[in-house]
């Protein structure tokens, strides 16, 4: 049964995130990125990882997908017109993920554990308050510091978007 | 039941699609997102080897997990000005297209 | 106010005041004046008010270099304090009091210069320097005061910068002053090396005589290259040259930096190392015969000198050379420093009638085209004779008992050096008569000689203040208030009436020689020429510094730039000019090289 439902979500993953890159729209590579995320949340809760669940379908599929297609919509990009493929694109493009692919494959299969199954943890586990603790425990002063970067990051995007006065 | 090998194919399926589409689109949003991608690809392996090793005490890794959240934080920061960036760079050269981009060449 | 406060105040108004003249006195010439003369009054009042309390206990100290562990086997430990004692007390007074007149008189003498406000900030950071150099309690910070005091020479001196004589004067005065500071430098780092420690209190009480007992040369060593500090800022032979030049800086800087204070910084020092260098007997008859040659020498230079400030300068010279020696043939400090003490009254008082007769001059400097100027400026008259008195020793002036005082010692220590002081005391007679009698006696020489005019009350005021100080400086009360000082035992009867005589002789021949004289009626080239040093220097720097310095340009042009700059500098254009072809400027083949390398470093780092 899980390991179905596995199946069925990393297929789903995996062919929307083809999608994103075969698409010719913007728009649909947005709308399938949206759900390449989804099947990432929900193979995250496969993983019982609920709260990282969340957060994926409420930042990158909700706020971050937004954006796209706002800045999409603000550009008004139209489907891009064929332009003549590059073979040496191409050919470098598969040189790479050919060596990516086979790179992976050779770290996992001499990975020590890769073929364990899910070891048992204890049942019915509050996960966000375990990811709380963790975070304002161990990780304050990062947590603090990462506030302090989306600050510093929403200051800069005004700026750069501001048009030039002049 | 699956193993970590089968989260890990998938994390590096993802990652290699997202290159993939870096390497290949010529549209600097679609670039953008394949980007994301990769990001995505690295969270999903980190949180698989946080179930797949749990602590002594029984519970998974959540230190993994709040990696996780960071890159999570990050990216939508990334997200906003990188997208910032690419608005500006279209009211400057009226393109998306990376080709038509090349100033900083010799 | 109490005693721990009071050094640091009077260190550092100077400072403070020099600092706003710098930025706020460009527009008002009264501020920078009034700002000047305020912190050398203030500084001279607390003077006073600190020379008249005891000593204090205990002196606020900072801790500021600190170095050292066991395990380099050394310790330096070097703070930021002040020493008030008898002697620095002593200074304290004579410098803020001389500057504070000094500084009053500068108004009249520079009222009409360029660059009022330039002068003043100068004046004021040397006085901070020169009060650093005497408050200073170790030797480090007494040598970055001693270059402060350099580098504000140089700045007054060049205050006519446009001049090129003004300029090249600076200059010379700061390299030549290097060259005596390096010797000083080596001097302390010997002693820190030698005894480890470099605070005053700890050297000269004893304890770091006592530990250069097991080798007495390393004290020596060490005695004779502080030494060469005093060579230099006190101008002794061979480094005085740059003491005349100086020269060219304006009056009252010549007044307080180059006859009063800071050449006395030499002297001072000494007296400062006192105990150490009573323990070593080799190193005071090298500075007894420094002192007594560059006595005698500057005093014959001075005869044949035409230019009033320079006949001032190496009467300068040769009196900081009796001090010299009386440092080296004294029992103590104190016949030395009541000198030191007399004659920056009345050295100071005569530069500043020269610098009033300078200005009733229109800034006429040759001897030869002044005189009959006693009916046009009887004040200056009066009182540059006063000061004239007091440096030929005549009897009842300060100079006579300050002088005959280092003489007596001179002569039953260093017999041969003792009567060689005994002549340049007549010969000092001599050229002091000579500048008074052609400047103010006589007949007019020229048509500013006719038209010169007394200089204003802001003038002749510090003259008349410095006037009483030079007459009576040197009386018994006087020298009892300041000093401890004592008479030699056994002094020839005969020395006395000799140096009376002598007096008589210097005076009256050269009254005589000179009272209708229309030009210089003795011409002897060798001292004219200042004993030909200056043209051995101007030789010795042209043909081997000026050789030496082609080789090295040569070596610099063909093998430092050629080897070590041009060719690498085109081994890296060229090959950045190769690696430009990569840079093609599209996104993408960017990420495909970043993957190629991470697919590289992968298979690298993990599978090897």
């Amino acid at each position: 049964m899980s390991l179905a439902l596995f199946w069925i979500f990393a297929i789903l993953t995996l062919l929307f995130a083809v999608g994103v890159v075969v698409f010719r729209s913007p728009v649909s590579s947005a709308m399938s990125l949206v759900m390449s995320f989804v099947g990432l949340a929900a193979l995250f809760v496969t993983l019982d990882a609920f709260f990282i669940a969340v957060v994926q379908v409420l930042v990158y599929a909700g706020a971050v997908m937004v954006l796209f297609l706002f800045i999409i919509m603000l550009l008004d990009l139209r489907t891009e017109e064929r332009r003549p493929v590059k073979l040496a694109a191409w050919a470098g493009g598969g040189i790479v993920l050919a060596g990516f692919l086979v790179a992976i494959a050779r770290v996992i299969s001499s990975l020590p554990g890769a073929t364990n199954t899910k070891p048992e943890i204890l049942p019915g586990l509050n996960d966000v308050a375990q990811v709380g603790v963790a975070l304002f425990r161990n990780f304050n002063l990062p947590f603090q510091i990462i506030g302090v970067l989306l600050l510093v990051a929403t200051i800069g995007v005004v700026v750069l978007s501001r048009r030039e006065l002049k | 039941m699956p193993t970590l090998a089968h989260y890990l194919y998938v994390s590096g399926a993802l990652f290699s699609i997202g290159l993939l589409g870096v390497l290949l689109r010529r549209n600097i949003l679609i670039i953008f997102m394949g980007l994301e991608l990769m990001l995505n690809a690295a969270n999903l392996s980190l949180v698989a080897f946080s179930r797949f090793h749990p602590g002594l005490d029984g519970l998974p890794g959540y230190n993994a997990q709040v990696l996780v959240f960071f890159i999570i934080t990050v990216a939508a920061a990334e997200v906003a000005v990188g997208l910032a960036i690419i608005v500006a760079l279209f009211r400057a050269k009226q393109t998306v297209h990376v080709e038509d981009l090349d100033t900083l060449k010799f | 106010m109490n005693t721990l406060i009071a050094p640091w105040i009077i260190l550092f108004t100077p400072l403070a005041a020099a600092a706003v003249i710098l930025f706020v006195g460009r527009h008002s010439k009264p501020l920078s004046a009034g700002l000047a003369i305020g912190s050398a009054a203030v500084g001279c009042l607390l003077s006073w008010w600190l020379f008249l309390q005891p000593d204090p206990e205990e002196v606020l100290r900072f801790p500021w270099i600190a170095i050292g562990d066991s395990w380099l086997q050394m310790n330096l430990s070097i703070p930021i304090g002040v020493t008030v004692d008898h002697l620095s007390k002593l200074m304290l007074v004579v410098v803020t009091t001389i500057a504070t007149l000094v500084f009053t008189y500068s108004i009249g003498y520079m009222k009409t210069e360029e660059g009022y406000w330039r002068y003043f900030a100068g004046l004021s950071l040397f006085l901070f320097s020169m009060l650093g150099i005497v408050l200073a309690d170790n030797f480090v910070m007494m040598f970055i005061f001693w270059e402060l005091v350099g580098l504000s020479s140089y700045i007054l001196i060049g205050h006519y910068f446009r001049k090129d004589s003004a300029a090249d004067a600076c200059k010379q005065a700061f390299i030549v002053n290097r060259v005596g500071d390096f010797g000083f430098l080596l001097g302390i780092l010997f002693l820190w090396a030698a005894t480890g420690t470099l605070m005053f209190g700890d050297l000269t009480s004893g304890k770091g005589i006592a530990l250069f007992a097991a080798n007495p040369i390393y004290l020596t060593v060490a005695c004779l290259l502080i030494f060469c500090g005093t060579v230099g800022k006190s101008a002794q032979m061979p480094l005085h040259v740059w003491l005349p030049n100086s020269m060219e800086g304006p009056t009252p800087v010549s007044s307080l930096l180059h006859a009063a204070t800071m050449v006395a910084a030499g002297v001072y020092l000494l007296a400062r190392i006192f105990p150490i260098l009573e323990a070593a007997p080799h190193a005071l008859d090298v500075i007894a015969w420094i002192g007594g040659i560059t006595c005698f020498a500057a005093a014959l230079m001075a005869t044949q000198q035409n230019d009033i400030k320079r006949i001032l300068a190496y009467s300068t010279i040769s009196q900081l050379g009796y001090m010299v020696l009386g440092m080296a043939s004294a029992s103590s400090a104190d016949v030395s420093m009541f000198h030191l003490f007399t004659h920056a009254f009345f050295k100071c008082l005569l530069f500043l009638c020269a610098g009033s007769v300078i200005v009733g001059m229109h800034h006429e400097q040759d001897i030869w085209k002044m005189g009959a100027l006693k009916n046009k400026m009887p004040v200056t008259f009066l009182i540059m004779c006063i000061g004239g008195l007091a440096l030929s020793g005549c009897p009842f002036f300060s100079g006579y008992y300050s002088k005959d005082l280092i003489i007596a010692w001179a002569v039953v220590k260093y017999p041969l050096l003792g009567w060689l002081s005994v002549a340049t005391a007549g010969l000092t007679a001599f050229y002091t008569v000579r500048l008074l009698t052609v400047v103010f006696l006589g007949k007019p020489r020229g048509d500013q000689a006719k038209h010169a005019v007394e200089s204003p009350l802001v003038m002749l005021v510090p003259l008349a203040c410095l006037a009483l100080p030079s007459f009576i400086a040197g009386y018994p009360f006087i020298e009892k208030l300041f000093f401890h000082v004592e008479e030699p035992t056994a002094v020839p009867h005969l020395l006395h009436p000799v140096l009376l005589f002598l007096f008589a002789v210097g005076v009256v021949s050269a009254f005589l020689l000179y009272r209708n004289a229309e030009k210089d009626p003795i011409f002897i080239p060798l001292f004219a020429n200042r004993l030909y040093i200056d043209n051995l220097y101007d030789w010795l720097v042209k043909n081997i510094q000026g050789r030496g310095a082609a080789v090295l340009s040569w070596a610099d042009r063909w093998i430092v730039d050629l080897f070590i700059v041009q060719i690498p500098s085109k081994i890296v254009w060229g090959s950045g000019f190769v690696l430009r072809f990569f840079q093609i400027g599209n996104i993408q083949a960017y990420a495909f090289f970043f993957g190629l390398g991470v697919i590289g470093l992968v298979h690298f780092l993990i599978f090897r």
